[in-house]
């Protein structure tokens, strides 16, 4: 059915299940509704736009995203445009907890939640091994091979892992 | 006055974007693989500061500039940032330090920044805010590690104070176009914030052993476009490829 044939609603519905299906580049078994980074899709005079919050103020992904993003939408039958939302800043608060279990399994240990106080970012909060679940776990390197994420290593199945940290 | 804006806008975004491209230079060059992530990491950090501050300036000067125009196509003259920024990374001491030096202002600025009257601004500063602590953390924990370390470490932590802090002075001063940002809301006052500075390094260098130098002799002129040789240096590698495919893309 093509988009003009359907309600409002149901035109909306099938813009954010386009958009919101899109996977993220780096860790692909995640979409961009599951890390929170899509805040929303609306129509607008018939054109699609959709909001999008960058990860980090650097992350080479984020134009990646906005691009597939917005081809996602076009596939969908949209004129579709990406608008990139700085404010309020995107926190890993805002990954589902689909999303969280989805990294969990992937071998990614997911964020705390309460990113938001410098204290938890800092968290010396336990940061559990994602294969064995341990959580004799230390940290290597606050920084890893994305923005996003630090390097961890378990002391008890001795396997390195990364952390997707809070911000 | 939106010229007065447009420059301060600039003179904090080639701070991001110069700082940022020091630390690239490290890529493939760091001691160890977590420094050559953490580095480039904490560069993209900045750079994209600079890229959401260059988009603004543009935005309010009105004459079609972007990003890539502020940053590829203006000549060292041109360039308004601090002269700590543009310092060579020298040795890995001399890196961290640096970076401590700046991400420590920058924490309590961005603070302030959470105030702006610009939109803009005050999204950029809460997200670089949370950035920023993990740059200070880092680097605090290098300088400590090579303060605190063997003879040799404490050596060149020790030279790299030496080098380094009689530009740390420009951090505190706003030029005219500063202040007349700060007037407008737009940006914090830079002088208020020594106070939060000094507290957030004495600690550091007193577990580092290393004395806070009590007497220095200030360096300043990059917010008048007076840099050193090597920024010139700097520019020329970042630029050349833009500037040899004018309006290329990829
Ligand atoms: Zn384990």
């Amino acid at each position: 059915m093509s988009v003009t044939d359907l309600s409002a609603a149901q035109a909306g519905a099938r813009a954010w299940a386009a958009a919101a299906a899109v996977p993220d580049p780096e860790i692909p078994v995640v979409t961009v509704a599951d890390l929170g980074i899509l805040r929303a899709v609306t129509l607008r005079d018939g054109v699609a736009v959709a909001q999008v919050s960058p990860t980090y103020t650097g992350c080479p992904a984020v134009l990646a995203i906005e691009l597939a993003v917005e081809a996602a939408l076009r596939d969908a039958g949209f004129e579709a445009r990406v608008e990139r939302q700085l404010s309020p800043p995107w926190t890993t608060d805002w990954i589902t907890e689909e999303g969280r279990e989805k990294l969990r399994a992937y071998g990614i240990a997911p964020p705390a939640q309460a990113a938001n106080s410098v204290r938890a970012l800092f968290g010396e909060s336990v940061v559990a091994c994602p294969r064995c679940g341990s959580e004799a776990t230390e940290k290597l390197s606050d920084f890893g091979s994305t923005p996003c994420k630090a390097q961890y290593r378990c002391r008890d199945c001795l396997e390195p892992f990364d952390h997707f940290k809070c911000i | 006055m939106s010229d007065a804006i447009v420059t301060a806008l600039l003179e904090l975004a080639d701070d991001h974007l110069v700082l940022g491209h020091r630390l690239s230079e490290w890529c493939g060059h760091a001691p160890m693989l977590e420094e050559d992530l953490a580095l480039p990491s904490m560069g993209l950090d900045l750079i994209g500061a600079a890229r959401v501050l260059y988009t603004r300036a543009g935005e309010i000067e009105g004459k079609g500039r972007g990003e890539d125009d502020f940053a590829y196509l203006r000549d060292e003259r041109a360039y308004r940032n601090c002269l700590l920024v543009e310092r060579p990374n020298g040795d890995f001491a001399q890196t961290m330090l640096r970076q401590l030096y700046f991400a420590a202002f920058m924490e309590p600025y961005w603070k302030a920044a959470l105030g702006s009257s610009d939109a803009v601004v005050q999204g950029l500063a809460a997200k670089a805010l949370k950035e920023v602590a993990y740059h200070i953390r880092h680097s605090a924990e290098w300088v400590i590690r090579l303060g605190d370390g063997t003879a040799e470490s404490a050596a060149r932590m020790a030279e790299a104070v030496v080098e380094l802090h009689g530009y740390t002075d420009e951090l505190f001063l706003s030029s005219e176009a500063a202040q007349a940002a700060e007037a407008a809301g737009i940006l914090p006052g830079r002088a208020a914030l020594r106070t939060a500075w000094e507290a957030a390094l004495k600690p550091v260098f007193a577990e580092a052993q290393l004395d806070w130098p009590e007497k220095v002799w200030p360096q300043s002129g990059g917010r008048k476009g007076e840099h050193g040789e090597a920024l010139g240096h700097m520019l020329a590698e970042m630029q050349v490829i833009a500037r040899a495919h004018p309006g290329a893309v990829w």
